[in-house]
């Protein structure tokens, strides 16, 4: 059953990312974002203030995934130890002991109590990139602030993506009162004022990751709703959709099985786009202060320290040149896709 | 759609029309140059080894041909063999295709070669020395300006007349086609107009600077066949008053063999076959031109009258079907009109015989389809397997196992991300769930092989997407799907319209074989009064929605009653 594929016998799917592979400037951008979002994943890995193991005595220690008592290794307080303090640092090189920090040594929230030069300090050999105004490392705060910018983006474009598929496709199928009722709520909804709504959010809700989502979520759907509901108007015509049910396929069945991967076009091409915007709106959500709570680490309100500190230029130039990069890979990306997709360009 | 006052004679024209559209005095009596060779008889084109190809691939491929003066000469060959693309050629209409040969033009200023001239003095050859009508009239005329307007562009910016000049000039020109109300029409956007009105005002704005040459390219295939014999004498009239010469891009030999003085015959980008018409159709030379001309379909069915005692698959009586329709105002929004698509049809469909439903576009035929299948609420009786539609789809679930369909285009009727086995295996998922992967494997394999497509000539079939197969093997592909349920009934609506002729052929034998081996029956519509030649036991003639005449296929093609029924047999005849 299985056969060989040729380039004929391909679906139309294979063939655009066929397409899609041929575009050099896209696909290396998706090989490239791809890269940086895995390595992101393990940000703890890469840049956190806990040696990843510790060899202290005969014992072996991780403090990346459990707390150890400063005692553990020789202090006075029971309290979680802190790996930068020179006193544990030195006990942990004592004898045969040895431990293996992260490339870069500190968290996002780390504060460089030691840095030789006071807060913002400029790149060093201590910190790479430099510190932000609280003693921050800024390398630290651009790992964990591009991860948490590009889940963040993922997860709302996903969620749109969903409700948009979702009530466009009820709103297209169905057509007729439903439709029509439909878009007039669109029409309603989207025209609130969005940004208002957050502002008073922001006042009453402690701001989180959560309720930013959400907010976000409200709105994030209703442009590509429009653009499935169009394709299923256009698509609930055709004859093989009539075939279907006169072959008695139930709704359901044609609407998945049918309509659905044959209106997915628009969906996927707008994807990056979408997702840039997403990174966008809370980059400057974060940049107005109405967006994470304060010490989430994110690009936005790096770059409003960046504009309070503008003699600080590794501030604004770093967390510029990470946000400029982020979304400049996405819209090469969305351009590769939509070439690839472009029903005129089939097959050359 | 069709007013009956559009019928109009080439010879009842106003004769004060022709007189002001040429400009100078009335030259009808030039109409004798089409049938006697004048003394003068340089060649007004002449085409020699014209290449076309599109990035590398050749799709013209050294072709030669040559147009008299006021000559008409027809292109003929199936899609894809290259004959559009030559008459764009020769006006360098194509776009990113590389051209080469000669194409001497004897133009106002002496010959030319069409296919070196600069750009600049090309477009003045276009329009005013070879001028060209196009397939679809909706989409060559542009929506956003009136057909005067239209016509009367072409005026100034070739004439140099002055606004009103060319206004009046318009409606006169649109009057010489046959346009009644010719200066309300030319107030009309195109979308007012009906199909055979577009289709005139098109050539009344081609024929705006009386070209030598036109180039008609499938002038009549978007019309309904009562219109196509009108355009065409339109066309023959017009062109026998401006001793124009013509050349007739078609697939439809019918109207060759009606219009044309001399035919050429196109296959895979050459011209195979060159000759009158008279002695092209008598006597073939070259096998592809044979079996063109071979492609009407043959009549290979049961015959004889249905068994009375077995139950009719399909049975209706006073059968409506409507559509709603927005009343404007204030009083739409409290209720719909409504149209009536089709209103008091009765017929009945006997096991194994087929029921041709023939009309024009309107006539309410694919709405019969669509009102058989289930797939639009009617009111009436109509009886389908003994059981009549229901709003349950549990309870119509047994009829929809007896009763199939295969659609008219066959690139939208098959979903095109779906692969050959969950096309054709669908039927299966939802009448047979219970069925093992294998098993359904092999029932769809059985039914792909009764069609006639088999792994030998397809490797890999089963996995395949549509998009790899031709358009007359997606037909097969359709009734496959039909088929694999085991129906009693095949609604077949226009199955074969979008096919080329030897494709249709084909196509037909396969029905007309699945016919005699399962003794299913049709309800088969079409516009083709050929198609129904060849398999209908039973006619049904429609139009505006009301059954005009019923009977066997002999009484009602060979001794039309009804006016209209007589009109559509001798337009095909």
């Amino acid at each position: 059953m299985t056969i060989p594929a040729s380039p004929l016998s391909a679906s139309p799917s294979r063939r655009a990312w066929q397409r899609f592979r041929r575009n050099k400037l896209g696909y290396r951008s998706l090989v490239i974002f791809c890269v940086l979002v895995v390595l992101s994943l393990f940000a703890e890995v890469l840049s956190n203030d806990r040696p990843l193991l510790v060899r202290y005595e005969g014992a072996f220690y991780f403090p990346l995934v459990r707390d150890y008592s400063e005692k553990t290794f020789g202090g006075d307080f029971d309290t979680p130890t802190d790996y930068l303090d020179p006193f544990v640092r030195a006990k942990l090189r004592e004898g045969d002991n040895w431990s293996v920090y992260p490339l870069n040594p500190y968290g996002p929230r780390t504060i460089n109590y030691f840095a030789k030069e006071p807060n913002p300090s400029a790149p060093s050999r201590d910190n790479l990139f430099g510190t932000d105004d609280r003693g921050r490392d800024l390398l630290a705060q651009l790992i964990y602030g591009f991860r948490l910018s590009v889940l963040f983006g993922l997860a709302l474009t996903l969620i749109g993506v969903v409700v948009g598929i979702i009530t466009g496709a009820v709103q297209g199928y169905v057509g007729g009162k439903t439709d029509l009722a439909f878009q007039r709520f669109i029409e309603i909804w989207g025209s609130m004022p969005e940004l208002y709504l957050l502002i008073i959010f922001s006042a009453i809700f402690a701001p989180s990751v959560a309720v930013l989502l959400l907010l976000l979520s409200l709105f994030g759907w209703m442009g590509l709703s429009d653009y499935v509901r169009a394709e299923f108007l256009r698509n609930r015509q055709m004859d093989y959709v009539r075939a279907a049910r006169a072959l008695g396929v139930g709704n359901l069945q044609i609407m998945w099985r049918h309509i659905l991967p044959n209106s997915l076009t628009p969906v996927v091409t707008f994807l990056p786009f979408r997702m840039s915007a997403a990174i966008l709106a809370l980059t400057s959500l974060d940049f107005l202060g109405l967006g994470v709570p304060p010490g989430t680490p994110s690009l936005g309100e790096l770059l409003n320290q960046g504009k309070a500190n503008i003699d600080a230029w590794w501030i604004s130039l770093s967390t510029f040149a990470v946000l400029v990069m982020t979304l400049l890979l996405l819209t090469f990306m969305g351009d590769a896709l939509r070439d690839a997709l472009d029903p005129r360009k089939a097959d050359k | 759609m069709t007013a009956p006052t559009l019928r109009t004679d080439v010879s009842s024209l106003p004769p004060e029309g022709a007189e002001l559209a040429r400009g100078g005095p009335p030259l009808r009596s030039t109409a004798s140059t089409t049938s006697t060779p004048g003394t003068d008889m340089s060649c007004l084109l002449d085409v020699k080894n014209l290449r076309v190809s599109f990035a590398g691939k050749e799709v013209v491929r050294g072709i030669d041909f040559s147009i008299q003066p006021g000559e008409k000469l027809a292109l003929v060959g199936e899609s894809g063999s290259g004959k559009t693309v030559t008459a764009l050629s020769l006006l360098r209409l194509v776009q990113n295709a590389a051209i080469s040969g000669k194409a001497t033009f004897a133009g106002h200023d002496g010959s030319v070669d069409l296919l070196s001239l600069p750009e600049r003095a090309l477009r003045g050859i276009r329009g005013q020395d070879i001028a060209m009508i196009f397939q679809e009239p909706m989409t060559a005329l542009n929506p956003l300006f009136t057909v005067g307007e239209q016509i009367a562009e072409v005026l100034q910016l070739k004439k140099a007349l002055t606004p009103a000049e060319s206004a009046q000039a318009a409606i006169k020109l649109l009057a010489d086609t046959g346009i009644p109300e010719a200066a309300r029409r030319a107030g009309s956007y195109p979308h007012q107009l009906s199909g055979g009105q577009r289709q005139r005002a098109m050539i009344a704005m081609a024929l705006a600077c009386q070209p030598k040459l036109l180039l008609a390219d499938e002038p009549t295939t978007a019309l309904d066949v009562t219109l196509r014999t009108q355009i065409l004498d339109l066309l023959t009239g017009l062109q026998q008053r401006n001793g124009m010469a013509v050349l007739l891009i078609t697939h439809d030999l019918n109207l060759v063999r009606r219009f044309a003085d001399r035919i050429a015959v196109m296959e895979d980008g050459r011209i195979v076959e060159t000759g009158p018409v008279a002695q092209v159709f008598d006597q073939p030379q070259h096998a592809y031109t044979r079996k063109l001309i071979d492609s009407r379909p043959a009549r290979d069915v049961v015959e004889g009258r249905a068994d009375p005692a077995a139950a009719a698959v399909l049975q209706a009586r006073d059968l409506r079907v409507t559509y709603p329709l927005p009343i404007p105002g204030v009083r739409g929004w409290f209720r719909k009109g409504e149209f009536v698509a089709l209103h008091g049809a009765s017929f009945q469909v006997p096991a194994g015989q087929t029921l041709g439903v023939i009309g024009e576009s309107g006539s309410g035929k694919s709405t019969l389809a669509l009102a058989a299948l289930g797939l639009h609420p009617h009111q009436g009786q109509l009886l389908a397997a003994g059981q009549a539609w229901s709003r349950d789809a549990a309870s119509n679930k047994r009829i929809r196992r007896a009763v199939q369909v295969v659609f008219q285009d066959p690139f939208s009727s098959l979903s095109p991300r779906m692969t050959v086995e969950e096309i054709v295996g669908e039927g299966l998922r939802v009448h047979q769930p219970g069925l093992a992967a294998g098993q359904r494997q092999a029932q769809v394999l059985r039914a792909l092989a009764e069609v006639g497509m088999g792994e030998t000539q397809f490797p890999g079939l089963l996995q395949r997407y549509p998009h790899e197969f031709s358009g007359g093997q997606r037909q097969r592909l359709a009734i496959a799907r039909a088929l694999i349920i085991q129906p009693q009934l095949l609604v077949l609506d226009e199955p074969t319209s979008a096919l080329d002729v030897t494709i249709q052929k084909q196509v037909l034998q396969l029905l007309q074989k699945l016919q005699r081996e399962r003794g299913l029956s049709y309800l088969l519509i079409t516009h083709d009064v050929d198609v129904i030649r060849a398999m209908a036991h039973q006619v049904m003639v429609l139009k505006d929605g009301e059954v005009l005449e019923a009977g066997s296929v002999d009484e009602v093609l060979e001794r039309p009653q009804h006016p209209y029924t007589q009109t559509l047999v001798a337009a095909q005849g």
